[in-house]
């Protein structure tokens, strides 16, 4: 009999149920919550008579739609503060950890998740949110839910869900200096296209994964969806385990042993067999940008947008109508290209050593004029690192607005929005249209990039300046 | 959520060939601010819809009197982005039962059956064959028979099948839903979990 993948190892563990001709029931190990994808399913909860099943398995935090500044004070906007009461009230209702507002470890829920150890390896992690994904980088099943499907889990610790396929992609080489995870992640969905993945539950592998840092690796799956996967997903090493040790909700002493036997057997085995693999040379990736209104539109940076005689027919009206959308012909160089606002944040990346990245390259400099730059950090817990380590200062001095943790412009559901017409480059997901407010005009590209044209006051290769410098 | 019965429909249908329409497009952020599931349908497309100033934007095709119908037609790779089922919400709000399309992301794919609307995937050539009948006849008819698992275009009885597990045609033909089915087997869930 063929080896089984991780994903499988996983995958049929959790197995409640196979519905002949329909899904599987599968089980539900955590369950994150927050404030925009509940309320409908505690709203739907409540008319069945249903209780939650398993609370002590769900964690709670509010982070969409939170105002990113006075979080110490009442929420203004009337819609935000009914959602985040809501949020409240049903946790305290049903039992479940809530990490409120202007609380210690509040966050982007992806971000705070693997900092309390609520993200194991080996587990089934869902959330309404496609994000979710992030924490396949602990070697987790973990994929984002419809609002239906938090009822179902809230009443019965389980979804149904039909297996996905299994796809392998591999990065195998050496990285080019100053080539980040966010870098490496943007070229393959450049490879891929944004529906490339669609149908596909993908596991990263190779060099190139196993020398990344944890907080890296949370970044590439991260935007496993944005090729159309529903997760992603990276074999647990050491280095995970070192990450979730002695967190607040992970196994203590003996239990910690007991877990540690059974992670150690999550890898994929040598004679496993995927439905497709996809190979990558690391050598091949340099800094990338998005062009276009979906993260699949991305180049190199010191490239060009593709010309139109190079998009298949049936795809030019669509490509066109996004380059009408960006102020941006087919052809044009990206470097040098005007941009007004520069953000920092996400749970893609704002996370620790994101803020360093930048840091490191603001330490001295000043942000151009022109650019109005923001720092989210991803948790309360990035916060008063960032804060510790000096890094807020120094963001501070080069001008750069230092916000409190929350999605914020990465979807601008509260104030946090980039002006119509105005051009951002954005280390967060997301590139569609209006994505970051109304009329937004979004580059997706890392903190390195991001830091550098905040400097630059345009779009500019970070290496260029890094290495003439 | 109990979802409405469905077996068949003819309907006009609204066309939208454009690929890779997101959920940001089809409910963009700022509306997720509502507690219940209501009211999403008069945000749809919202800023394809409506300029900033909240006036209709002439040419966007749900401001055209002309196209009308409970199934609308997209481009490749519908539904791709957030898991946001208020996306699923917005569609069936503004009356839409059916969506067509040659490729749908997985997550709306979900949260669209979830909420009693049918989407039917097709081959890109009917795809290109449905938005140019409905080209040469804005009030072309267009048959769904969940049974038969068949879409016809009514006028030429040009037809093809599509595709849906078992379990959510009978879900969707009479009504239930998943959380109905899980909790007829919590007996074996509990047991499960015991066992773990």
């Amino acid at each position: 009999m063929a080896g089984k993948t991780l994903f499988d190892k996983i995958w049929d563990s959790h197995v409640v149920q196979e519905i002949p001709d329909g899904p599987s029931v599968l089980y539900i190990d955590r369950h994150l919550i927050h404030e925009v994808t509940s309320p409908q399913a505690f709203n739907g909860l409540g008319r069945r008579g249903l209780s939650v099943m398993r609370p002590n398995q769900t964690v709670a935090t509010p982070d969409h739609n939170v105002p990113t500044i006075n979080q110490d004070k009442p929420i203004e906007d009337k819609l935000s503060k009914f959602q985040v009461d809501t949020l409240t009230e049903n946790c305290e209702k049903y039992g479940i950890d809530l990490y409120g507002l202007n609380t210690e470890y509040q966050g982007v829920v992806h971000v705070m998740g693997p900092q309390l150890g609520v993200t194991q390896p080996g587990m089934t992690i869902v959330c309404g949110d496609s994000h979710t994904s992030t924490h396949g980088a602990f070697g987790c099943i973990a994929f984002g839910i419809g609002t239906s499907e938090v009822e179902m889990v809230l009443a019965t610790q389980c979804i149904m869900q039909p297996k996905p396929k299994k796809m392998r992609i591999n990065v195998n080489g050496q990285l080019k200096p100053n080539v980040s995870p966010k870098d490496v992640i943007l070229y393959i969905i450049a490879k891929m296209t944004a529906a490339g993945g669609t149908g596909y539950f993908v596991e990263y592998s190779g060099n190139v994964f196993r020398e990344m840092s944890m907080q890296g690796r949370m970044t590439v799956c991260n935007m496993s969806i944005e090729m159309g996967a529903r997760g992603g997903l990276i074999s647990p090493d050491l280095k995970t385990f070192e990450f979730v040790e002695g967190k607040k909700y992970s196994p203590k002493g003996a239990d910690y042993d007991k877990a540690l036997e059974k992670w150690a057997t999550l890898y994929t085995d040598e004679d496993a067999v995927f439905d497709r693999e996809e190979s990558f040379d690391a050598g091949d990736i340099e800094p990338m940008i998005t062009f276009g209104t979906n993260p699949g539109m991305g180049v190199k940076i010191t490239g060009k947008i593709p010309e139109l005689s190079s998009i298949a027919g049936s795809e030019q009206p669509s490509f066109q109508k996004s380059m009408n959308y960006m102020g941006f012909q087919a052809g044009d160089t990206m470097i040098g290209k005007k941009v007004d606002y520069v953000f920092i944040g996400s749970c893609t990346n704002g996370r620790i050593e994101d803020l360093r990245v930048v840091a490191d390259y603001v330490k001295g400099k000043q942000k151009a004029e022109n650019v109005t730059a923001w720092i989210v950090p991803g948790s309360k817990e990035v916060e008063r690192q960032a804060i510790a380590e000096g890094i807020v200062e120094v963001l501070e001095a080069a001008g750069f607005k230092m916000r409190q943790p929350g999605c914020s412009a990465c979807l601008a559901m509260n104030d946090d929005k980039i002006p119509a017409g105005k051009y951002a480059v954005s280390t967060s997901n997301r590139n569609f249209e209006g994505r970051q407010g109304p009329g937004s005009r979004t580059m997706l590209a890392s903190p390195l990039t991001a830091a550098a044209v905040a400097v630059a006051g345009k779009v500019v290769d970070p290496r260029g300046i890094l290495e003439t410098a | 959520m109990p979802v409405a019965k469905f077996e068949q429909l003819i309907s006009t249908a609204v066309p939208l060939p454009i690929e890779n329409v997101d959920t940001d497009q089809i409910i963009p952020a700022r509306f997720l601010k509502a507690t219940t599931r209501e009211g999403f349908g008069d945000n749809l497309f919202r800023d394809w819809r409506y300029d900033k100033n909240d006036q209709p934007i002439a040419d966007f095709i749900l401001n055209n009197p002309i196209y009308s119908g409970e199934i609308l037609v997209g481009g490749k790779n519908f539904g791709c982005g957030s898991s946001r089922e208020h996306a699923a919400w917005a569609v069936g709000g503004a009356g839409f039962k059916v969506v067509v399309s040659s490729f749908f992301a997985d997550i709306f794919k979900g949260n669209a059956l979830n909420n009693g609307i049918l989407p039917i995937t097709v081959s890109d050539e009917f795809l290109a064959t449905i938005f140019s009948e409905i080209e040469g006849n804005p009030k072309a008819e267009f048959k769904v028979d969940l049974k038969n698992q068949t879409f016809t275009i009514v006028s030429s009885g040009e037809n093809t099948s599509f595709e849906i597990n078992g379990y959510k045609k009978e879900c969707m033909l009479n009504g239930y839903d998943d959380i109905d089915y899980l909790l007829n087997i919590k007996d074996k869930i509990q047991a499960f979990e015991a066992a773990m």
